[in-house]
């Protein structure tokens, strides 16, 4: 669902060429790699040198071998959880805003009661109890972030569903779904994927955070989280084995970030020319 | 503060007047005319033809990307479009006052109507005693035909009714005793006896200040009751300036011509004649007169000779090089309704109750016969509306007997069988918001057609051609989604979605209140011809002249009651129900037998 328009808006481009370019970073960065991630090749905490641009991390690892693997695990984590968050969120808030009544109390009710509790808390508490599985990790942040795709979803939904082209469609008695999905979620798509990409934004720094606080990809796995946690004892000798990934890190989430900012405010102009 | 009236006669000069948006568009140009003391100036033309752009000009504001660039405005004897800064903001409000068009959303839903006037005051003349204030607040809403009371000054405005909100409305800017008045369209959402007791208490103001006043409305009729002289505007310029009775009775501009024959009257049933074609947008302005390809009466030289505004007789000014010189015949071919030889009854109600936090409907009743037209008429409140959508299947909490073609019909559209959902369409008042933005209409005029028909593909597409055409769009627009269509192009497609499924009943509700006349006159056409072809036509309106150019039997609704029901000619001409005729004698008209000059 792209929309041509978006592409004129020049913060747009930017986003997407900042977030294109880290995927692609992480995608290839294996097989760039001049080591393997668990090779230790040199000197604990060794400065950078020939050989080793970045130098070398507490165990003695290429650096930059690392940075070029630990990537991907953290973007497909991050993208898998929003996702899913998006189509579950959606789906139900979709449902909640058409329906009103009972159905939308109760899922309103599950969305709000959940919004309340601290998403990292929620987070910590799952994988601490059952476990740093990397889909059960996804699964968790997922589920944190899908009571606020529901009320999203579920507010737009209801001032989509009192316009007459919804009622038309009632009368002339299409099945439910159809409405759902055809007349409603085209309309209500913009909101849903500023949301993404903010989403996208969080868990990047969630998953970073939670293999920082040990609970994220295990070790020996290369991943830039847990490499921030791993190097921080010696980020007075090296620092660059904290700081190239908190970077990368980094500015993938103000790619994302901004990357979503823009649609929103693109796709806003192009509603306003509208009469 | 009473300055002595008649100081200078002419308290509105504008000479030149030019707005354009970015990159030179030009949305009004060559605007001259002037206001005298105590004259109400009706400023008519179509929506897009610049008249609210010229309102507002009026206050040294134009909307947002657009720019008064050239030209004069005098009001009192200072010019306007020089000043800024503080002398800007006084004259603002206390040399020209603005009545906005929905007092609804123009009034601050947060202050009580003490402050709301009390801080206009201040505002202006910051020095003013408490117990000047005050007095001046009483005194206005005295004069504006409201009580002055505490428990009324305490008032949000949320409380009031319609009319009260538009009188204090007129108290904001009667309040600052300003010489120019400046209405847009402030009526509009009013019923038709609100808007004629409101528009008296206008016209009573206006002549005991001398205040003149600028008065923009795309209702002629309403023009009529109320001002002296008329200016019509189109495609951003002046086309014809004339008084009142000069105006109606000797149109000289073809365009102004064309909209009088649009407009349908209460007081006979004339055959409604649209305008061809669509006005210019800004920019798109053709060469020579802006009207000519639109014109009935266009010779070479008018798409050449670009016509300047010249003047016809006394204060009779006309912009076109062919003006018409002969009277507008008045009510000439009436037509008699379409006879309705079919006497089945198609729909009836029975004893119909609706009821949401409040009772709207009270044991309502009607029946309607196949291949008949029947107007639903009431004001704003009367439920006309909820019985509609009860008999679309959109209503909730209804009680009573509906029964179509002698089967009982059910009050939820999904607890009716496919073919009585197809058959009975409903369509809405708002074109604007009753197509999906996000689909094509080829989209949505071809998903009824795989519902209900299970009719696909290229069978589909020459279905949808062949829809388009009957209500007048070329085929291409099935390709178009509906934010590049007008108004009336969305209300075409919203009546085709109707026709696609097939109808024996069509409900339309309100669907030209939001179109221009000109569009509203081809809607109605639309409507007439389907009807000849055998379709029965529930038409809820509020507008008794669209009763009178489309309705064969007529049901009168207060309150969500019924007070009367009859043929047309009945109901219109010999109204039985005190409350009917009252609507009559409020209904503006554009000369003819019923309707008096408030």
């Amino acid at each position: 669902m792209t929309d041509p328009r978006w592409l004129a808006d020049p913060q747009v481009r930017r986003g997407a060429v900042i977030t294109l370019l880290i995927t692609l970073l992480a995608a290839i960065g294996p097989w760039l790699a001049p080591h393997a991630p668990t090779a230790m090749v040199g000197p604990v905490y060794g400065a950078p040198a020939a050989g080793a641009p970045l130098g070398h991390d507490f165990l003695g690892h290429d650096l930059l071998s690392r940075l070029l693997n630990g990537g991907l695990s953290i973007l497909w984590m991050s993208v898998a959880a929003a996702t899913l968050a998006l189509l579950v969120g959606a789906s139900l808030g979709l449902l909640a805003g058409f329906s009103r009544r009972r159905l939308d109390q109760a899922i309103s009710w599950a969305a709000d009661v959940s919004l309340a509790f601290p998403d990292l808390i929620l987070v910590l508490l799952i994988v601490s109890m059952l476990g740093r599985a990397p889909w059960l990790i996804v699964l968790t942040v997922a589920i944190a972030f899908t009571p606020g795709v529901v009320r999203l979803a579920r507010g737009s939904a209801v001032a989509v569903a009192g316009q007459e082209f919804v009622e038309a469609a009632q009368m002339m008695g299409y099945p439910r779904w159809r409405i759902l999905f055809q007349e409603i979620l085209p309309n209500i798509l913009t909101p849903l994927l500023v949301h993404f990409g903010n989403m996208l934004t969080w868990a990047v720094g969630m998953l970073s955070g939670l293999s920082f606080l040990g609970y994220g990809v295990a070790p020996p796995a290369a991943d830039w989280g847990l490499m921030i946690n791993e190097n921080q004892a010696g980020l007075l000798v090296q620092p660059w084995a904290v700081l190239a990934p908190a970077l990368l890190i980094g500015v993938f989430a103000y790619g994302t970030n901004i990357l979503a900012e823009g649609i929103g405010r693109a796709s806003a102009r192009v509603v306003e020319k509208q009469p | 503060m009473n300055m002595p009236l008649n100081v200078v006669d002419e308290v509105l000069q504008v000479s030149n007047l030019r707005v354009e948006l970015a990159g030179q568009v030009e949305v009004l140009a060559e605007v001259y005319f002037s206001l005298a003391a105590g004259e109400i100036v009706g400023l008519v033309g179509e929506s897009g033809s610049g008249k609210t752009t010229l309102a507002t000009a009026l206050l040294r504001h134009a909307r947002q990307g657009a720019r008064i660039v050239g030209g004069h405005v005098k009001v009192a004897g200072q010019s306007l479009l020089e000043l800024e800064g503080e002398a800007l903001r006084l004259a603002r409000g206390g040399l020209v006052g603005y009545v906005a068009q929905d007092p609804a959303t123009a009034l601050n839903p947060a202050l009580r109507l003490r402050t709301l006037l009390g801080e206009t005051l201040l505002a202006h003349q910051p020095r003013l005693s408490r117990q000047a204030l005050r007095q001046r607040i009483g005194e206005t809403l005295v004069e504006v035909g409201l009580p002055a009371d505490d428990a009324f000054l305490r008032c949000f405005p949320h409380q009031l009714s319609g009319g009260q909100q538009q009188r204090i409305m007129l108290a904001l800017a009667f309040v600052l005793r300003p010489r120019l008045i400046v209405l847009d369209e402030p009526t509009t959402a009013l019923d038709v006896t609100t808007q004629a007791h409101v528009l008296q208490t206008l016209r009573r103001l206006c002549r005991e200040h001398g205040v003149a006043a600028l008065y923009v409305t795309h209702d002629l009729a309403v023009v009529r009751e109320l001002v002296d002289r008329v200016m019509v505007m189109y495609a951003g310029r002046l086309v014809e300036l004339a008084g009142r009775e000069a105006l109606f009775a000797k149109p000289a501009h073809p365009y102004t011509r064309a909209l009088l024959a649009a407009i349908p009257d209460v007081a006979s049933r004339q055959p409604l004649q649209a305008i061809a074609g669509q006005a210019p947008a800004p920019g798109q302005r053709p060469h020579g007169c802006a009207f000519a390809p639109r014109c009935g009466r266009r010779r070479a030289e008018c798409s050449v000779i670009e016509p300047p505004l010249l003047t016809l007789d006394g204060k009779h000014q006309v912009a076109c090089l062919l003006p018409d010189q002969e009277p507008r015949h008045l009510a000439g071919a009436a037509v008699e309704p379409v006879s309705v030889p079919n006497e089945a009854v198609l729909l009836e109600v029975l004893g119909l109750d609706v009821a949401y936090d409040r009772q709207v409907l009270f044991d309502v009743s009607l029946s309607v016969k196949q291949g008949e037209c029947l107007a639903l008429v009431g004001e704003s409140g009367s439920g006309k509306t909820s019985l509609a959508r009860a008999i679309a299947g959109l209503g909730e909490n209804i009680q009573g007997q509906m029964r179509y073609a002698g089967e009982p019909l059910a009050a939820t559209a999904r607890h009716r069988a496919a073919r009585l959902r197809h058959q009975i369409q409903y369509v809405f008042q708002n074109p604007y918001r009753a197509l999906n933005p996000r689909q094509t209409i080829g989209q949505t005029l071809s998903a009824p057609l795989a519902h209900f028909f299970r009719v696909r593909g290229g069978e589909a597409r020459r279905r949808v051609e062949a829809v388009l055409e009957r209500v007048s769009l070329p085929a291409r627009v099935a390709d178009l989604y509906p934010h590049s269509l007008s108004g009336g192009e969305r209300q075409r497609v919203a009546i085709a979605r109707a026709l696609i499924c097939e109808p024996k009943l069509l409900v339309c509700d309100e669907i030209t209140s939001a179109l221009d006349v000109s569009v509203q006159a081809s809607i109605l056409a639309l409507l007439q011809r389907l009807q000849a072809q055998g379709l029965t036509v529930l038409f809820v309106t509020h507008d008794l002249g669209v009763v009178r150019a489309i309705a064969d039997r007529v049901l009168v609704l207060r309150q969500g009651r019924m007070v009367e029901q009859g043929s047309a000619e009945q109901v219109l001409d010999r109204p039985a129900d005190a409350y009917t005729q009252g609507l009559l004698a409020h209904a503006p008209s554009l000369g003819g037998i019923a309707g008096g000059c408030g």
